[in-house]
């Protein structure tokens, strides 16, 4: 077998059914495999940066691992975005990039770059395999470590002449030998006794919860806690759709445009307990008057995330998963307190608002809460980043794990579309609806065509404002509203400083959307107006095939609520009027 | 919390581009590194690797963490203060010999340091010790005028 055969082999062995991929030079020989190949589907995007993100979506939707295939020097730092992406968000892939043949590595050869140097810092682990004997091993490995532990991608790059290389006596590892890498899955039982020991002794404990209670599918054994001791919780952006949003103890998103009842509940908590989260500025805002009264639990399967960023009093190493199942034997069941009654309150109090009109363009939050109420029970939601990313995590009813698809630590804007492409070819069947801004759209909007070509009918919503609008909202609160380069209408004719739309707007927006969805193969559709809106998505949606959907939303609609950067967060902007 | 000096000892895996990751990870978090030193252990699969930080207790506790994650690395262990340990230096000196020539080999033999060579006006000096000592060296000779200094870096072996 030749290592190009060699890597397909390892690939189902890994249980992959689809990869996205670009050729280029150094990748003829696995593109070649590929040509003979009939199990594996291989999807071509247009861009590397659109595979990865594909193969993040494929991932992120089902939990299996996803995998891209890119060529050397281009296509490897096309990829960089959506590795880096992939490695914030803790994601599970595997991105293999063709290299220059072993004997021109470092001679600044035609498409050479140094793909290992440049995924060091953005991936969980890279490889640069210069033998075909080692090609069998770094398979097996790779799919473990991207996996297994946390999460996170994982880069292989194959110079040309190990992948054109033959090996005798291929054999598929079955095991991998790692001295340096053994995650701790099992709690110290120790220590979860303490914690439960805090949760009886506290009068006002919050659970805080995200990306990792997904990664470990501990969803029904967090509630299964929650419900025995009567203690609220919080998820991050990351962990939307672990819980429904109208589950009782619920208190929503935390953080920078989190819910009022989620950043108060932090603030004031005795003992938050912190579980498969990293304290992320975004959500804990000025760090050093961050829950100043609570003692720290922190359960987390990467041992560094930790006492990283805060004192903790109580750590505990281990899969969410195994740890709060170890942790709900030892806990014995608390009435609901006070604590849980005023919180439940704030929740009450406190929901969220927006103006809205029967006439003129629609507030983004109703497109929002319309999407919610037409798409199917099981819809996948992938967002972009900005605006409408905020608008969807708070507006939309998010019900069931996986079902929320966002790039949260990098905020990758262009992630939306190819990301739900991939997530469509992981889950065929299912409803699968990009949100993104008029912004963040135009980064990959290529990939259009690819889900034409290719059947993958994702529902791609454009929220437009015309603006780059979540800096435009810094711009207008901390800037004194100087719109620098952040309205997409913009032409030469402009004054140079404008504070907004006015009469003397050019009237011309471009690229019109409905057209280029059309040029592409896919259906457009536009509502101008609030009145237009829901036939239009009930058109789209019900359509049997990849659709554009733009609505013209309000062009100065803000976010909120909304904590300005370097305050507490409780230090809260509710709504326009504050 | 102040700044101390840590001596963090590492096993690694004898793999290319193992360094570039150690170090990498340092920089990219932001720290400096005092003095690195590798070696292959007596199983040449397995390298050991000095590293010297000046931090704090708490960020040299994350760093620690974050070493301990590379795939590459097995054992990461903050020796610094640990009694069980002997950490050594090895340090090589060119001094002018313009000053008191006499003085210089009185010190010498005072550090028990050895003469390597001996030219018209300078003396190449070299002395093995721990930090402390080394240190003391330094600041015995530096009146001299040290025209050149080299040294290993701290490396250490358990002692029991």
């Amino acid at each position: 077998m030749n290592g190009s055969e060699i890597i397909i082999d390892a690939l189902k062995h890994e249980g992959v059914d689809t990869l996205f991929g670009y050729p280029g030079g150094v990748v003829i020989p696995i593109f070649d495999a590929l040509y003979r190949e009939d199990e594996l589907k291989v999807v071509l995007n247009r861009h590397e940066q659109a595979a990865v993100h594909a193969a993040d979506g494929y991932s992120r939707s089902t939990g299996r691992v996803g995998v891209a295939l890119v060529t050397s020097g281009p296509g490897a730092t096309n990829a960089i975005t959506g590795i880096a992406t992939a490695k914030l968000d803790s994601v599970p892939i595997v991105v293999i990039s063709g290299q220059v043949k072993n004997d021109y590595i470092g001679t600044d050869g035609f498409q050479e770059v140094d793909m290992s140097g440049m995924t060091r810092t953005i991936s969980k682990h890279n490889y640069l395999v210069s033998d075909i004997n080692d090609l069998p091993r770094v398979m097996k490995e790779a799919f473990y470590i991207a996996r297994t532990g946390r999460p996170g991608p994982v880069s292989i790059d194959i110079p040309v002449d190990v992948s054109s290389a033959e090996l005798k006596n291929y054999k598929y590892p079955s095991e991998v030998q790692l001295p340096g890498y053994k995650p701790t899955v099992e709690g110290n039982p120790k220590q979860i006794k303490k914690l439960a020991t805090a949760i009886q002794n506290a009068e006002k404990p919050l659970f805080y919860t995200g990306g990792g209670i997904v990664a470990s599918s501990a969803e029904e054994i967090l509630l299964k806690v929650v419900e025995k001791t009567n203690i609220p919780f919080v998820t991050t952006l990351m962990g939307l759709g672990t819980a429904g949003t109208d589950h009782p103890l619920y208190l929503g998103m935390p953080g920078m445009h989190g819910r009022y009842a989620a950043n108060h509940a932090m603030m004031q908590c005795d003992l938050l307990i912190a579980v498969g989260v990293r304290f992320d500025d975004r959500v804990t805002g000025d760090l050093s008057k961050f829950a100043p009264l609570a003692s720290i639990a922190h359960i987390d399967i990467d041992p560094a995330e930790i006492g990283k960023n805060i004192h903790t009093e109580i750590p505990v190493v281990g899969d969410a998963k195994h740890v709060l199942e170890e942790l709900e034997e030892v806990l014995k069941p608390r009435p609901a307190n006070g604590w849980c009654k005023i919180t439940s309150q704030w929740r009450k109090d406190t929901a969220l608002k927006y103006k809205h009109y029967e006439e003129g363009e629609a507030a983004p939050q109703y497109i929002i809460e319309r999407i919610s109420e037409l798409s199917k029970d099981d819809a996948i939601i992938v967002t972009d980043v900005g605006q409408q990313q905020m608008f969807s995590a708070l507006y939309y009813n998010h019900q069931k794990p996986r079902c929320f698809i966002s790039s949260g630590g990098l905020g990758t804007m262009g992630f939306g579309l190819p990301a739900a492409l991939g997530a469509a070819m992981a889950n065929p069947g299912r409803q699968v609806i990009a949100i993104s801004g008029d912004g963040g759209f135009q980064m990959n909007m290529q990939e259009l065509a690819t889900c034409a070509l290719n059947g993958i009918p994702v529902k791609a919503i454009i929220l437009n404002n015309q603006y780059l609008g979540m800096v435009r909202q810094w711009q207008e609160m901390f800037w004194d509203k100087n719109y620098s380069k952040v309205c997409l209408k913009q032409t030469p004719e402009c004054p140079k400083q404008c504070k907004g739309p006015n009469k003397n707007c050019p009237s011309k927006y471009l690229p019109d959307f409905v057209k280029t969805a059309e040029a592409s193969g896919v259906k457009g559709l536009r509502a101008e107006t609030v009145k237009e809106v829901d036939a239009v998505l009930k058109e789209g949606l019900a359509y049997n095939g990849p659709v554009v959907m733009e609505f013209m939303v309000r062009k100065e609609e803000n976010v909120y609520p909304m904590v300005p950067g370097g305050k507490a967060i409780d230090e809260m902007i509710m709504g326009e009027d504050e | 919390m102040r700044n101390e000096k840590h001596t963090i000892r590492l096993k690694v895996v004898n793999t290319v581009g193992v360094m570039a990751r150690i170090t990498g990870l340092i920089s990219q978090r932001g720290y400096n590194i005092d003095s690195i030193i590798a070696n292959p252990t007596v199983d040449p699969s397995f390298y050991t690797v000095h590293l010297v930080l000046t931090e704090t207790a708490e960020k040299i506790e994350q760093i620690s963490k974050q070493l301990n994650k590379l795939i590459d690395v097995i054992k990461v262990m903050d020796i610094s203060h640990n009694m069980n340990y002997i950490v050594r230096e090895f340090v090589m000196v060119k001094i002018s010999t313009s000053k008191k020539r006499s003085d210089i080999l009185q010190l010498i033999q005072t550090f028990e340091a050895k003469m390597l060579d001996l030219g018209p006006h300078h003396v190449v000096v070299s002395v093995t010790g721990s930090p402390r000592k080394i240190q003391r060296f330094l600041e015995a000779f530096q009146p001299f005028g040290i025209q050149e200094l080299d040294r290993s870096g701290e490396f250490a072996l358990l002692d029991v």
